[in-house]
């Protein structure tokens, strides 16, 4: 059984290495670029290889090496969160990678290709490396190095002000999460005794609290919970698209593993812990999902879309919680369920998002939903594909998103109380945010979808652009087809959950309630579903057969030459919901106001800017960046004072201390 | 066997009849003789007898909009108990999968009005999506009342209630969550007050202004997938709104049509003695739905 895990290992290392030999390799050369993707592809079949033995395995293995550091230990293993959480790390950056060979070719790309190359591997090294981690001083290190690369990885076009302007966000934020996490481990450590991540004896309520509060913030400003997730639409827009896949799809996620594990090994929850979970998700999702219609940019709008996935997995995570303080093996195995199948669903759904966005940018070298248009003729195979992710990050059936988010609502449905056990029904209104966030989600990206791929295109550049090469499409075929297969068979997840349930808490009940989920009924209803409509798409084609076809312009009402600039756009499309939440948005107001007989020319432009990002965190740390200069007599940029500091500073703590 | 035969000879024939009905009633308050009460089956029937007209814009899209909802909501039909009678398809939870399916058709008929690239059906798609944000949670608070009296997750036991009958201590949240299905119901077959099946000013309409480019048997089988849903989301409303019982078994079937026909008759009232709404009123109207549906849930977890 250690043989999973020495796979495991070996597949970090070449992840995180792959990139290095092309370093070797002259800057215009081909070949580096090629050899990491083999290198990658070795390392995660490697890996996937080593989950599959590790979830044969009887008891989770585990393994624990000596090393030089004063602190902590190389103690990692490899127990079903693990698998759940590493499966996506073996799958999406080596799809996205493969992506790279035709999206961002190292021919092309001299300057900061092998750039790209090193700091990708080594953030989906690290990532996997954060996933089996179980030492809180190994799972920092771990998770700075992922931090780092993927700030590195997505700065590439650091010439670009604005790629800089979100980098910076983001690196503050990160390691604003990672304050929190160094104290909550320092916490830890006092508490348990040691920085071991193994469950904790019973601790007093507020110290287990605090922890509590210290990962919620710490992992929330990396998963991107509102109102902490003031780095991601930025960040995420800015990277190349692969790099957008990789953060999203997989690194957001390790936030909710932090939080998973973090609530594995803490002792039983107060029953607050659960409910501010889920208020925080419902809001989260709620709110992250109304910004996204209020986008225009298209990978903004995705990448808000993220923050209301990470909304819905929370909610999850928070039943689970509740589940277990109030002893429910039904909430716990149908929220955290839910939770951690949805964290697979948006993976893959959500990568295959950005890479076909990706191809679009490619293939006409704008974001601007706006500029685009009719995309579905140049590009019909990328479009499909698309509109399948669309499909199923709307949660509608028979895709993948739907088999996640049944499982919260039953959940949630079942906090009701139903057939006289306790219930707590303030927790069932999770079911009408989920339900307001499907609805608000179906609107986003019919949006995008329309906006983007139908009607007549809008600029010259969209009447020029194709369908990307293989190596492009491959990957996308690839996870369209994971959306499809997890969407009618989601009972292959279920043994895979119901484990990562009983590692999380091993409580009785659980199997009784894994073995009672009707998930068979999805399958049926969802191949029921496909082959009813096959069968009258067959039946309405047969009827149409001979019959005269004609093809004319669109009757617009009579209007004999609608041009596209008077399609309706993905602004005025989003208009009327964004007035609806405006109290939630606070867009920029835009009108035009007529004021004289023969107005001029005029422009008009709707903005929703992100309410917390630019009217509250940019005027903070503007305002303190005017105050904050009377510090520099602190500051005399001479060394040798520095290092006075550090001594009196250590000189104070040892006094203190001892 | 006997009742799920009729349960699918009732969901694949009966729809048209409703819309016949309303139109009659319709009529009848404006003084006029009003159309045959068979016309939709004859608009049907001559639909299906056309060629294509097909704007070049279009894309595959446009034309597997209709089929998919037509798809979605026979699915969905198949998935809700008529009267008395048990739902061909039944399962823990499959009430999601009902509100579900009507999504997956939004998703697929606003995507298709995009197609055409016509900015009046880009205003009705994003009208559409708009109020369905708001009607969607409705329903789910509607479904946390019902499941919470029932005690179960399946469609047919909670609609049917608990084996004596909803408690007396059920009516006053019974109640509002009617109001508020009905609401819905108005809302999502596109009736006034929210919508004018009738009205020739494509600047006011929803979903007549999505569908405007459709035309021959592919608009045959919107008309129809949207008399199903009328039908579909009527039988629902009838379950709380009318939760009676025949005396004998035989009468069940009757009992039922002529349970639906009255809603036929009351659509076709509320249409004629009510204005449309503003459009920008709409979702006062939608709000109201959402909280009569939440205070239900309030009174009934109190």
């Amino acid at each position: 059984m250690m043989v999973s895990l020495g796979l495991v290992l070996a597949a970090i290392g070449l992840l995180g290495l792959s990139g290095l030999p092309a370093c070797l390799l002259p800057a215009r050369s081909p070949a580096g670029q090629r050899l990491a993707t083999a290198l990658m592809a070795g390392g995660s079949l490697l890996g996937l290889a080593g989950l599959a033995l590790a979830f044969g395995a009887a008891a989770p293995p585990a393994l624990e090496l000596p090393w030089g550091l004063p602190w902590g230990r190389f103690r990692v293993a490899l127990d079903a969160i693990s698998i759940l959480f590493l499966a996506p790390v073996f799958v999406v950056p080596l799809l996205g990678s493969l992506y790279g060979l035709g999206y961002w070719p190292q021919a092309a790309h001299p300057e900061n290709g092998r750039r790209l190359g090193c700091f990708y591997g080594l953030l989906a090294g690290a990532m996997a490396l954060v996933a089996i981690a179980r030492d809180g001083v190994l799972f920092l290190v771990a998770w700075e190095a992922m931090a780092l690369a993927a700030y590195f990885a997505a700065t590439l076009e650091e010439e670009n002000p604005e790629v800089r302007r979100a980098g910076w966000v983001y690196l503050v934020a990160t390691h604003a999460g990672t304050l929190c996490l160094i104290a909550m481990f320092a916490l830890w450590r006092q508490a348990t005794g040691s920085f071991a991540l193994v469950p904790a004896p019973p601790l007093p309520a507020a110290l287990a609290g605090t922890l509590f509060v210290l990962a919620l913030i710490g992992f929330g400003f990396k998963a991107g919970l509102m109102p902490l997730h003031v780095w991601l639409p930025g960040a995420h827009a800015n990277a190349p698209s692969h790099v957008s896949a990789v953060m999203s799809g997989v690194m957001l996620k390790m936030g909710i593993y932090g939080l998973v594990r973090m609530t594995a090994v803490l002792p039983t929850p107060a029953a607050w812990w659960g409910g501010t979970l889920l208020a925080v998700g419902a809001a989260t999702g709620v709110a992250g999902i109304a910004y996204a219609l209020g986008q225009q940019d298209c990978k903004r709008l995705l990448a808000y879309s993220s923050i209301e996935n990470i909304g819905i997995i929370a909610l999850g995570l928070g039943l689970a919680l509740l589940g277990r303080s109030l002893e429910r093996a039904d909430w716990v195995l149908l929220g955290l369920g839910g939770a951690l199948l949805h964290v697979w669903n948006h993976s893959l759904f959500k990568s295959l998002l950005f890479l076909a966005t990706g191809a679009i940018i490619h293939a006409t070298h704008t974001r601007e939903m706006d500029r685009l248009g009719g995309l579905a003729k140049q590009m019909p195979r990328t479009m499909a594909l698309f509109l399948l992710g669309a499909v199923a990050i709307c949660a509608l059936p028979p895709l993948n998103g739907f088999a996640s988010e049944w499982l919260l609502y039953v959940g949630l449905f079942r906090t009701l109380g139903l057939g006289g056990a306790a219930g707590c029904p303030a927790a069932a209104l999770g079911a009408v945010a989920l339900a307001m966030v499907g609805a608000l989600a179906t609107a986003g990206f019919v949006k995008l979808a329309g906006t983007v791929f139908l009607g007549s295109p809008r600029t010259e550049a969209t009447r020029q652009a194709h369908d990307p090469g293989a190596s492009m499409l491959l990957p996308m075929g690839l996870l369209a087809a994971g959306c499809v297969g997890l969407g009618l068979f989601p009972m292959l997840a279920a043994p895979l959950l119901a484990a990562a349930a009983h590692a999380w808490t091993p409580m009785p009940g659980l199997a009784t309630a894994a073995a009672e989920l009707p998930l068979p009924w999805i399958t049926r209803l969802g191949l029921g579903l496909v082959a009813l409509a096959a069968v009258l798409a067959l039946a309405v084609m047969a009827l149409l057969r001979g019959r005269p076809r004609a093809s004319v312009a669109t009757w617009d009402c009579g209007y004999a030459r609608p041009t596209p600039r008077m399609q309706y756009t993905g602004a005025s499309f989003g208009q009327s919901l964004v007035g609806l939440f405006s109290f939630l948005l606070w867009p920029k107001p835009a009108k035009l106001a007529l004021r004289t007989l023969f107005p001029p020319g005029a422009t008009f432009a709707s903005r929703v800017p992100d309410a917390i990002l630019d009217r509250l965190v940019r005027p903070l740390f503007a305002l303190l960046g005017r105050q904050l200069p009377r510090l520099h007599l602190l500051q005399p940029a001479q060394t040798h004072l520095y290092l006075l500091y550090i001594l009196a500073i250590l000189i104070t703590l040892l006094l203190w201390g001892g | 066997m006997t009742e799920r035969l009729i349960h699918l000879g009732l969901l694949l024939l009966f729809p048209p009849l409703l819309l016949g009905v309303v139109n009659k009633t319709k009529a009848w308050f404006a003084g006029r003789n009003g159309p045959p009460l068979l016309q939709t089956y004859f608009d049907l029937a001559k639909l299906m007898r056309k060629g294509l007209v097909l704007s070049t814009t279009t894309t595959w899209v446009f034309r597997a909009a209709p089929v998919v909802t037509l798809a979605t909501v026979l699915l969905a039909g198949l998935l809700l108990p008529l009267g008395r009678a048990a739902a061909p398809i039944a399962f823990t939870g499959d009430l999601i999968l009902f509100a579900y399916l009507f999504g997956l058709a939004r998703f697929f008929t606003t995507a298709a009005a995009l197609d055409t690239g016509s900015a009046f059906a880009g205003m009705g798609s994003a009208r559409e999506v708009t109020f369905a944000c708001l009607s969607e949670p409705a329903l789910f608070f509607a479904f946390l009342v019902l499941a919470k009296l029932s005690g179960t997750l399946t469609l047919t036991q909670m609609l049917h209630g608990p084996a004596g009958g909803f408690p007396p201590a059920a009516t006053a949240p019974l109640i509002l969550v009617a109001l508020g299905l009905f609401a819905i119901l108005l809302t999502e077959s596109c009736r006034i007050p929210v919508d004018d099946p009738n009205t020739h000013l494509e600047l006011t309409m929803i979903h007549e202004a999505m569908v405007l480019d459709h035309g021959g048997p592919l608009f045959g089988v919107i008309l129809y997938a949207a008399a199903l849903k009328l039908f579909v989301l009527g039988a629902l409303l009838l379950h709380v709104a009318a939760p009676f019982q025949a005396a004998y078994p035989w009468q069940e079937w009757p009992l039922f049509i002529a349970e639906m026909l009255g809603l036929a008759v009351l659509i076709g009232i509320v249409e004629s003695v009510m204005a449309r709404l503003q459009m920008r009123h709409v979702p006062y109207l939608l709000v109201s739905a959402l909280l009569l549906c939440g205070f239900g849930f309030i009174l009934l977890v109190r």
